[in-house]
């Protein structure tokens, strides 16, 4: 037993139930207690999703517990088959109910027999992974089968498509700024005149998985999704694989040239370099940004990052490479991966941390006071206790990670939206200036800082005129700042004198 | 306070077990472990319950609140470790670090199913560690959303002082509570306090409700003379109500039935069984219940029940000759509905996960009364509805407004259908006289937004025509 109070990831059934529910025609039936269906919750309010999520809860009460649940999966199979003719039905338990150990492997074998559409049963050990790596596997299992299945039947269709194309593997829901993320992508690919084979999961469909083949090469822009199923096409099929995540100037580049790569190699004659330096240099706003006046100020101040592999390791290189931030220390919660990530980030900050432990890294951002923080929402608020601003980079989702307008993670848009984050999460200018003066950035006294909210400190006439002539989005920090001050030497009120010998005390 | 008290049933109930979506009960933790300010509640359970609490209640266990897993691992499943010294370990950590006063071991589906004997264990943890442990089985497998706060009262009420502590200087005193309401008043105060108040036997309330709530509804008995003795649950751990044997009880809210048996059988309590004190008709009709038990007569209640109405009005205006269907969440369909329909709405199903014919024997009751004087027909009521088909009924009914859970609103939205979520319900201040127009608030919200973009033709926002 372990005391657990948040988790970045989630369980198994979760992420099969998002490969699931990415396709289209595709129902996920979960075998599972009714508390258990808050994936339809999640899929319906954080995305905003219009229709309905098509996941049906088994429902495993009393009553199925004590007569054996076979008869209730299949029923529910059938009815499902009848009510909405999907192509593919995928039944998972959730780790509650696989603690029953029933052979639902038998119950699809039953269940298929009288079913128009496919029927699978997640191949997924619910003990033993969490919600990323049950996604990675789910998807590379429905690939596999309509490949197998093709190839059976003689179905595989022949040869590579006339033009260089690709497939994008690893866009599901719920994916953090996926959808942003895969039209970005689609815009990048038609700039290098790449045509998109196929997209999967996010809103494919499982007949078309037999065309995957055709494409020339497949990107997985996601380090946690997708990674299995290229594995398999590139055994099976002798597919390219590119797996470098289009994040930031110099990843995107260096994504870009290894597609030039793989399609020189396949007999294709492109070049892209000249396009690389335009976007570099004109259109992404990123490395004027880099260059600007803006950025030069936070040449030096100290950064944390912590997130999944892909968005924790690009964001370091970001911050450190291309803004000369310092980044303190660099975390994963993916520890099945942190080789990987070791790899990735070791040059690029002072240390590397591999926990899935929120406490750990909330006790690693007060020791550092970091000026700014990466992270995840869990992060975000540790900031907000702290008073350090967090940009958030990475999953797990909240409704703040679809937002309406357009706000991509990968490709060169990409980048304008990440220096604009980065931007935003340090405070800067004349703020800054500022709170330097009146000695801001104080991280250490947290309690004291909450109840000096509705002060027992009184301020004289001249010592609040005074006040009020600092401008308004730091009068607050100051005012805190003041009343900690005086609180500290015995003052009882607040006149200009105690003021500005706040200030000095803090200059000192 | 069975059945066969009341007249033939006319409703018409039938059970579809079929597949519907709502919050496992082990949610109830959100809000007990706010309004129980001492409490620790300890889930004991997988990541899947975790998860759970942490994404789709919304509450994100970001400021370490006073609610945590005992997330099992394999090793616990597979009952290598030895469960007690697990709990242990972890309960001296929570003892350690937040010194509850009492810690609440909230039973999951995992548990049920590798009966881990939560009641056996605590008794021994609770003597050893020298902290009160309650167990509560809040499970998805017996259990809907709103009921797992039943099985913590129903957990608690055990743990309700048997004996009014008699002071030597205030042997009048009859309760703890008011004990320590009065703490610090002079006699004086304290006598003419109590001749406010009818002498009547000591009355008793559960239900959890957020504070003001329970000041109002506490004011509210107040008025006719009556006083209440104490709450289930109370502020404090520390603070529970005294429940003697004869004392009266009163839930004030439909979903409380296990905690209204323990109270019945196991403390020998009298249950006032009244419609719930949700809308200004089910507020009346519960004090005048209460009254009726006391031999009270109450004072103005009616008046205040009509001028409750008037203000009202308005938002009835937008409400009237429309329908509502409930798809069942949370269990206060029953109420929600009979306050809807006095409202002057209509309402052709009531879907609601689990119905105690008993203990919501009276609010049943008013539930058919109230379609009688407004001539309209009487709700089917179908419990463990199956949602896809409630879906199609909607459709074919063409009903205005679906109270509905957060599954399914955003794609009915999407085709045009007004929704309502349920939880809300369960989250807003509803009770009594002072919220019935809080009720309405949220009721006529889906229709006076649709009034404010009804021009723009905004209606459909799928394209394949509604393949639900
Ligand atoms: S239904 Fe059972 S397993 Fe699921 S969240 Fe609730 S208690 Fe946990
Ligand atoms: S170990 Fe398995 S059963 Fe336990 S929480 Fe993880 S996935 Fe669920």
């Amino acid at each position: 037993m372990k005391l657990a109070y948040w988790m970045y990831a989630g369980p198994a059934h979760i992420g099969t139930l998002r490969i699931a529910s990415s396709f289209k025609r595709v129902h996920g039936i979960m075998h599972a207690p009714l508390g258990d269906d808050y994936f339809n919750v999640m899929r319906s309010m954080l995305e905003r999703e219009r229709d309905f999520t098509p996941v049906t809860a088994s429902i495993v009460d009393r009553h199925v517990l004590a007569r054996g649940s076979q008869e209730k999966v299949v029923d529910n199979i059938t009815r499902k088959d009848g009510e909405e003719h999907p192509d593919l039905i995928v039944l998972t338990p959730t780790c509650t109910s696989s603690i029953l150990q029933e052979d639902l492997e038998n119950f699809v074998e039953r269940a298929s027999m009288t079913t128009q559409s496919d029927v699978l049963l997640a191949d997924v050990n619910h003990y033993r992974v969490n919600e990323l790596q049950a996604a990675d596997r789910t998807l590379d299992q429905i690939v596999q089968f309509y490949l197998e299945k093709a190839k059976a039947k003689g179905e595989l269709p022949e040869g590579k498509t006339a033009k260089p194309s690709v497939n994008i593997i690893g866009t599901t829901t719920l994916g953090f700024h996926n959808h942003h993320d895969c039209t970005e992508l689609k815009r990048l690919m038609a700039d290098l005149g790449i045509e998109v084979n196929e997209v999967i999961p996010d809103g494919a469909s499982v007949h078309n998985l037999k065309r995957l083949p055709q494409a020339w090469f497949n990107l997985v822009p996601y380090r946690e999704i997708g990674g299995m199923t290229a594995r398999y096409l590139e055994d099976a099929f002798a597919m390219a694989t590119v797996d470098i995540a289009p994040m930031g100037v110099v990843e995107t580049a260096r994504c870009i040239r290894r597609i030039q790569q793989v399609l020189n190699a396949q007999g294709a004659d492109v070049n892209y370099e000249d396009f690389i330096d335009h976007q570099t240099r004109h259109v992404s706003q990123a490395a004027w940004f880099s260059r600007s006046i803006d950025c030069q100020n936070l040449t030096g101040k100290k950064a944390v990052v912590f997130g999944d592999n892909t968005h924790a390791a690009a964001m370091t290189k970001i911050l450190a490479r291309e803004m000369g931030i310092h980044v303190v220390w660099a975390g994963t919660y993916c520890k099945y991966d942190a080789d990987w990530f070791q790899e990735q980030v070791s040059e690029y900050c002072d240390e590397v941390i591999i926990t899935d432990d929120h406490t750990v890294i909330g006790d690693a951002i007060a020791r550092v006071e970091p000026s700014a923080i990466f992270g995840t929402q869990m992060e975000r608020h540790v900031g907000k206790r702290l008073d350090i601003p967090c940009g958030v980079i990475a999953a797990p989702i909240h409704i703040q990670n679809f937002p309406i307008g357009y706000k991509p993670f990968l490709g060169y848009e990409g980048t304008n939206q990440v220096a604009d984050l980065v931007y935003n999460s340090f405070t800067l200018g004349m703020e800054d200036h500022l709170l330097e003066i009146f000695g801001g950035h104080d991280t250490k006294d947290v309690i004291t800082k909450g109840i000096s909210a509705d002060s027992d400190l009184a301020w004289t006439a001249d010592g609040l005129a005074e006040l009020n002539k600092i401008p308004g989005f730091v009068r607050g920090k100051v005012k805190r700042n003041t009343e900690k001050f005086a609180r500290d030497r015995g003052f009882t009120a607040i006149n200009v004198e105690v003021l500005y010998a706040a200030k000095e005390s803090v200059g000192a | 306070m069975t059945l066969a008290d009341t007249k033939p049933q006319a409703l018409d109930f039938e059970c579809e077990t079929g597949n519907y979506h709502t919050f496992c009960p082990i949610s109830c933790v959100a809000w007990l472990y706010q309004k129980i300010e001492d409490s620790f509640f300890l889930v004991i359970g997988t990541k899947t319950c975790g998860y759970f609490l942490q994404n789709a209640m919304g509450v994100m266990i970001f400021a370490e609140p006073r609610y945590a897993m005992a997330e099992l691992e394999e090793g616990d499943i597979s009952a290598q470790l030895n469960d007690y010294e697990e709990l242990k370990r972890l309960c001296l950590q929570i003892k350690r670090d937040r010194n509850p006063s009492v810690i609440v071991w909230i039973g999951t589906c995992t548990t049920e199913i590798i009966k881990t004997d939560l009641e056996g264990l605590a008794p021994r943890l609770e003597a050893e560690i020298d902290i009160p442990i309650v167990v509560a089985r809040a499970n998805g497998l017996d259990y809907a959303f709103t009921q797992g706060e039943d099985t913590v009262l129903a957990a608690m009420a055990h743990r309700c002082p048997d004996k009014a502590p008699v002071l030597e200087a205030e042997k009048k005193e009859r309760n703890a509570i008011s004990t320590l309401l009065n703490f610090g008043k002079h006699k004086d105060d304290v006598a003419t306090a109590d001749s406010e108040y009818h002498d009547h036997p000591p009355l008793v309330l559960f239900g959890s409700l957020p504070d003001p709530v329970v000041t109002q509804l506490t004011l509210e008995l107040k008025r006719h003379g009556i006083k209440v003795s104490g709450w289930l649950p109370s502020k404090r751990f520390t603070e529970l109500p005294v429940l003697e044997e004869g004392y009266y009880v009163s839930g004030v809210n439909p979903f409380l039935s296990r905690t209204a048996t323990t109270l019945m059988r196991r403390r020998k309590c009298k249950l006032i069984g009244a419609p719930f004190p949700i809308g200004p008709d089910g507020t009346r009709a519960w004090i005048a219940k209460i009254c009726s038990v006391f031999g009270v007569e109450p004072q103005g209640l009616e008046e205040r029940e009509a001028q409750i109405w008037q203000g009202l009005e308005d938002y009835i205006q937008l409400i009237r000759g429309k329908s509502v269907f409930f798809m069942g969440d949370n269990l206060l369909e029953v109420s929600l509905a009979r306050f809807l329909i006095r409202c002057g709405m209509t309402c052709p199903e009531i879907g609601i996960p689990y119905m105690d014919k008993r203990y919501q024997a009276a609010e049943l009751q008013l539930l058919e009364q109230t379609c009688s004087e407004m001539g309209v027909p009487l709700p089917r009521i179908v419990e463990k509805p199956d949602n896809y088909n409630q879906i199609q009924r909607i459709k074919d009914l063409n009903v205005d407004l679906v109270i509905t859970g957060m599954a399914h609103a955003n794609p009915l939205e999407a085709r045009g259908i007004s929704t309502k979520w349920s939880v809300e319900f369960t989250f807003a201040q509803i009770h009594g006289f002072t919220n019935a127009r809080d009720i309405l608030e949220l009721v006529t919200r889906p229709l006076r937004r649709n009034h404010s973009l009804k021009d723009l033709g905004w209606d459909k926002l799928v394209q394949e025509a509604a393949s639900v």
